[in-house]
C-alpha cells in the first residue's frame, strides 16, 4: 500500500475515533498492558480482557456472570453416544471485522474453526510458529492428546474427533484460547509478509472492532455494528492502562474512568463509603492452600496432615492477609463452581485436639518447613504473612516451623520435586469453570511431579475424577465429586485455606455490569446511565 | 576540540563491549527460568520444557546465545521479547520518547528551580533563606517518590481537581504520534485543547521525576558557590566595586557550573530509576516500567536490550555533558 493511501486511511480513521471518543465511550482502568491480541498464545487474564472478549467470539460461549455453557459461533453441538465424535452447527451471516490492510470477502465458515485450532496444534500450519507461539493453554489443556482429527463436512458443520470421551471439552471451546480468527486474514497477512499483524492488529467476529493500541497507554475499540448477537451498548470502549490501584482509586473518584478492577483490599471499605463509587463483589473462581508432600513421613499420614490442618486459625488468615476480602475454604473447588459439596463439614480449629492428635500417633515434637510464594495472587494476596500466622499456630502444638522462600521460577520449579521438603503454599484459578479443572489438574495422579503440589494420588479419588470426566452430563457427574471432595476431606492433602472475594469498582453511571465468576471483565452488554 | 571528541568516542568500545557482556550475563544470574515463569501454576511436562528451551535455543551452549546475541546486536538486531513476540528494538523506541519528554521536562524542572535556589542560598549564606531552603531540599531528596506522588495526585487531582490524576492526555484526543514526543505530537495534530491537556498531564509527573535532581542540583550549586565566592579573583572584583549581581551572576556561576554540570550529566541515571516508579504511579507509557516487568517475567531479549540501549543513551549524555565542559571552560577545550 502506498505511503499516502496509508496515511489518508489512517488519517480518517483517526478522525472517526475522535469522533466517537467524544460520543458515548465506556472508559475501563485496567491494571496491566495486554502481552498481544492473539488470546491463543498468550495466558494471563489481562491479555483475555482485551482480546478475546471485545474482539472475538468462540463456538460456545461462557454465559456472562455464570459459568453456563451457551452457543456462540455454534448455535447448536452434539456429542456422539461414546463421546468420540462433537459436532458442532455453525451459525451462518457472522461477519469478521475490517480493517485497513484487509475487507473480508466472505462470512465466518468452517475452514476458520478448522484454522483456529490446526495452527495450534499442528506444526506443519504456517502460522504454528509466528509470534513465536507456544499455544501454552491449548497444550496446557491437553488438546494435543485429546484431538484426533478437525473435519468439515460442510461449510457451517464442524466435527471433532476425540481421542477419548472428555466432558470437559465443551467448557474447554468456550475458553480465550479457542477464540475464532479469520483464515482469510491468516491468509492475506502471510501473502503480505506480515502475518504477526493477526496478533498485533486482530480481526475477529465480537462486539467491538479493535481500533488502536498505544503500548502501555490506551487500547481503543468501536462497536461493531454488523454484530451477530445483541450488540454493544456503547459506541466506544477505551481501556486506560492504569497499573497502579491507588491512582486507579483515584481516577474512578476524579470520574477518569467509569470502572476498574482489583482495588487494594485496604480501600474497600473507603470505597462503599463514597456516594460517587458502587463497588460489587464476588467470591472468586479460586483456591488457596497448603500442601503437604504426601511421599514424605510423617505427613504420608492422614491423621498428622488432619492434625496440622486443625491447628491452622482460617479466621486470622482471612482478618490479616486478604483484610477481609476473602472467606475460608473447606473444600478445594470454590462455592460458585457447580458440584462444590456444601454438606461438608471444615476441620474445626482446635489446638488442643490437632495435639493430642499428633501425640496419638507418635508426634510430640515436629519440624517442619512451609513455603511462602514470593509473589502475590488473588487467592493469596501475601505469603509470607500467611506462612508466620501459620508458624504461631503451629508452635501452639509442637511444631516447629521454618519459612522457606524461593524465586518464583525457582519456587514452581523445586516445589515440584517428589522428595520435596515442607508444605507449600500455592493456589490456583479455574480456567472454565469445570471441576475436573481443579480436582484433576491439582489432585490427579497425572499431575504428580507437575500441578499436584501434593504428590497425592490417591486411587478412590482418581476413580471417581477418571470416572466423571468420560460421563456426558453435569447431573451424572455432579455425585461422583460431591463424592470425590469427601475422601479429600478426610484424607486432607491439603490444608484448604482461602477463597478471594472478587471486587469491581464502577461509577454510579455505569449500568448492566456483570461480575464475571470466570474473572474477566466483559463489557459488550454494558452501558452508561 | 575533534581531537578530544574523537578520543571520548573511542572510549565508547570498550564500554560498550563491557555493557554487551554485563547485559547479557546479569539476567542470567539471576535464579528463575523463564520457561517455568512463563508456565506459572499450571507447570509443564518434561517433554514440553525441552521443546521450549529449544525454541528458545536455551539448549545451546551459553557462549552460542551470546555470540548469537552479540551478532545480532552488531546487526542491530536485538531479539524478540519472550512475552508480547515483538521485536525489543520496536518496543524501546515506541516507548522512549515518553522516558525522555517526561525526563527532559523534569530536568528543565530541576535546572530552573535548583540552579537560582542554590545560588542564593550561597549569597544569603547562613540567613533564614539559606537554612529553609537546604531543609527543604533534604526533604525533597529524601522524600520516597511513591508517597510523594500519591500525596500530590490526591491533593491537586482528587481534592483540587487542578490537574488529571494519570496519562499523557485526556482520551477524547486522538491523533497519529510520529514523533512519540505528545508535546509535539499535540501541538502538530492541529486538535484544540490538545496541548494544553498534554501540558496538565505533564506537571505533576514532572514535579515528581525532578524532585530529588531538583534538591541535589539547589546543595550542589550552593556549595560549589560557596567554594568560588571564597576565591580571589572574587575578592579582586568586589573590590573594584563591580556590582553584585555581575559578581554573583557571572563571575561566580560559570565557575561553579563545572560541578553542578558533572551532577546534572550523572543525575539523568537517577532520572531513568526515578522513571521506574513515577512511570508506574501516573500510567506514563515508557521504558521504566517495561523494563521492572520484563526482569518480573525473565524477559531475557527485553532485560539485555532494554539495558544495553539505556547504557548507550546514558553514555551519549555523559559524552554530551564532556563536550559542555569544554564550552564553559576554555582550560578543558584547550587541554
Amino acid at each position: 500500500m502506498s505511503q499516502i493511501r496509508k496515511s489518508t486511511l489512517l488519517a480518517t480513521a483517526f478522525a472517526l475515533i475522535a469522533s466517537a471518543a467524544t460520543a458515548q465511550s465506556l472508559v475501563y482502568c485496567s491494571e496491566g498492558s495486554p502481552e498481544g491480541f492473539d488470546p491463543a498464545l498468550y495466558t494471563s487474564g489481562t491479555t483475555f480482557d482485551a482480546s478475546s472478549h471485545p474482539i472475538y467470539n468462540r463456538l460456545v460461549e461462557f454465559k456472562v456472570g455464570t459459568t453456563e455453557v451457551i452457543p456462540g459461533l455454534a448455535e447448536s453441538w452434539e456429542v456422539s453416544e461414546d463421546g468420540l465424535t462433537v459436532t458442532f452447527n455453525l451459525r451462518q451471516g457472522v461477519k469478521f471485522h475490517a480493517n485497513d490492510m484487509f475487507t473480508p470477502s466472505r462470512d465466518l465458515n468452517a475452514e476458520d474453526v478448522i484454522f483456529s485450532f490446526d495452527r495450534q496444534g499442528n506444526p506443519d500450519n504456517p502460522y504454528n510458529t509466528v509470534s513465536g507461539g507456544t499455544w501454552e493453554y491449548y497444550g496446557g489443556m491437553s488438546m494435543p492428546d485429546l484431538i484426533e482429527s478437525i473435519e468439515a463436512p460442510d461449510d457451517y458443520t464442524v466435527v471433532f474427533t476425540l481421542t477419548r470421551p472428555e466432558a470437559p471439552f465443551i467448557a474447554n471451546m468456550a475458553m480465550d484460547f479457542a477464540s475464532i480468527v479469520s483464515k482469510e486474514y491468516a491468509d492475506a497477512m502471510m501473502d503480505a509478509g506480515t502475518p504477526e499483524m493477526v496478533n498485533q492488529a486482530p480481526i475477529g467476529t465480537g462486539p467491538f472492532v479493535f481500533q488502536a493500541y498505544q503500548k502501555d497507554a490506551v487500547i481503543r475499540y468501536l462497536r461493531n455494528d454488523d454484530y451477530w448477537g445483541d450488540p454493544a451498548r456503547v459506541e466506544s470502549l477505551i481501556f486506560a492502562i492504569t497499573p497502579d490501584a491507588s491512582v486507579r482509586y483515584q481516577k474512578v473518584q476524579a470520574g477518569e474512568c467509569h470502572v476498574t478492577a482489583y482495588p487494594n483490599p485496604a480501600d474497600i471499605q473507603a470505597m462503599k463509603d463514597d456516594p460517587e463509587i458502587v463497588v460489587m463483589e464476588q467470591e472468586g473462581l479460586n483456591v488457596g492452600y497448603l500442601a503437604y508432600n504426601t511421599l514424605v513421613a510423617p505427613y504420608d499420614n492422614p491423621k498428622v496432615r488432619k492434625a496440622l490442618n486443625m491447628a491452622i486459625d482460617k479466621q486470622a488468615i482471612i482478618d490479616v492477609v486478604f483484610q477481609g476480602s476473602g472467606q475460608i475454604a473447606k473444600n478445594p473447588i470454590p462455592p460458585t463452581m457447580w458440584s462444590y459439596n456444601d454438606a461438608i463439614v471444615d476441620d474445626p480449629y482446635d489446638p488442643e485436639a490437632a495435639k493430642a492428635m499428633l501425640a496419638e500417633e507418635g508426634i510430640t515434637e515436629l519440624d517442619m518447613k512451609i513455603w511462602a510464594m514470593p509473589v502475590q495472587r488473588p487467592y493469596n494476596p501475601n505469603a509470607r504473612r500467611m506462612a508466620e500466622l501459620m508458624q504461631e499456630d503451629f508452635a501452639q502444638i509442637g511444631v516447629n516451623v521454618e519459612i522457606v522462600s524461593y524465586e518464583w521460577g525457582e519456587y514452581l520449579s523445586r516445589s515440584r520435586a517428589l522428595d520435596r521438603d515442607g508444605a507449600v503454599l500455592l493456589g490456583w484459578t479455574g480456567d472454565n469453570g469445570d471441576p475436573d479443572n481443579f480436582l484433576a489438574v491439582l489432585l490427579g495422579c497425572d499431575g504428580l511431579e507437575n500441578s499436584n503440589r501434593a504428590n497425592w494420588c490417591h486411587q478412590p479419588f482418581e476413580d471417581l475424577i477418571q470416572q466423571a470426566k468420560v460421563l456426558p452430563t453435569q447431573e451424572e457427574r455432579q455425585p461422583l465429586y460431591e463424592e470425590a471432595q469427601v475422601i479429600f476431606k478426610d484424607q486432607a492433602p491439603w490444608a484448604t485455606i482461602a477463597h478471594s472475594v472478587v471486587y469491581m469498582t464502577m461509577r454510579p453511571e455505569v449500568d448492566g455490569y456483570v461480575v464475571h465468576p470466570l474473572g474477566g471483565h466483559i463489557f459488550n452488554q454494558v452501558g452508561l446511565k | 576540540m575533534l581531537k578530544y571528541i574523537i578520543s571520548r568516542l573511542l572510549t565508547f568500545v570498550p564500554t560498550f563491549l563491557g555493557v554487551t557482556l554485563i547485559s547479557f550475563a546479569f539476567i542470567r544470574v539471576l535464579p528463575g527460568d523463564p520457561i517455568i515463569v512463563m508456565a506459572g501454576e499450571r507447570g509443564l511436562t518434561d517433554e514440553r520444557y525441552a521443546e521450549l528451551s529449544a525454541q528458545f535455543g536455551f539448549d545451546r551452549p551459553i557462549y552460542a546465545q551470546f555470540w548469537d546475541y552479540f551478532t545480532g546486536v552488531l546487526q542491530g538486531d536485538l531479539g524478540q521479547s519472550f512475552v508480547t513476540k515483538r521485536p525489543v528494538w520496536d518496543e524501546f523506541f515506541t516507548l522512549f520518547p515518553a522516558t525522555l519528554e517526561l525526563s527532559i521536562c523534569a530536568m528543565i524542572f530541576a535546572v530552573a528551580l535548583g540552579l537560582p535556589a542554590g545560588v542564593i542560598a550561597a549569597v544569603h549564606r547562613g540567613k533564614f533563606f539559606d537554612r529553609a531552603l537546604m531543609s527543604t531540599a533534604l526533604v525533597g531528596y529524601s522524600m520516597p517518590i511513591f508517597w510523594w506522588a500519591l500525596l500530590l495526585i490526591i491533593v491537586f487531582s482528587g481534592n483540587l481537581q487542578w490537574t488529571p490524576v494519570s496519562g499523557r492526555i485526556d482520551l477524547i484526543y486522538y491523533f497519529p504520534d510520529p514523533t512519540g514526543f505528545m508535546l509535539i505530537d499535540s501541538l502538530t495534530s492541529g486538535q484544540k485543547g490538545a496541548f494544553g491537556s498534554a501540558v496538565r498531564h505533564l506537571v505533576l509527573p514532572t514535579i515528581v521525576l525532578g524532585t530529588i535532581p531538583l534538591a541535589v542540583i539547589a546543595r550542589q550549586t550552593r556549595s560549589a558557590m560557596l567554594e568560588v565566592l571564597g576565591e580571589d579573583y572574587i575578592r579582586t572584583a568586589r573590590a573594584k566595586g563591580l556590582s553584585s549581581g555581575r559578581i554573583n551572576g557571572i563571575h561566580a556561576l560559570r565557575n561553579a557550573l563545572i560541578p553542578v554540570i558533572t551532577v546534572i550529566g550523572l543525575s539523568v541515571g537517577t532520572l531513568l530509576a526515578g522513571a521506574i516508579l513515577t512511570e508506574t504511579i501516573f500510567s506514563w507509557p515508557g521504558i521504566g516500567k517495561w523494563m521492572v516487568d520484563s526482569i518480573f517475567r525473565r524477559d531475557y531479549p527485553v532485560v539485555q536490550g532494554g539495558l544495553l540501549l539505556i547504557a548507550v543513551m546514558v553514555m551519549i549524555v555523559n559524552l554530551t555533558v564532556d563536550m559542555l565542559y569544554g564550552v564553559i571552560n576554555p582550560k578543558i577545550r584547550k587541554s
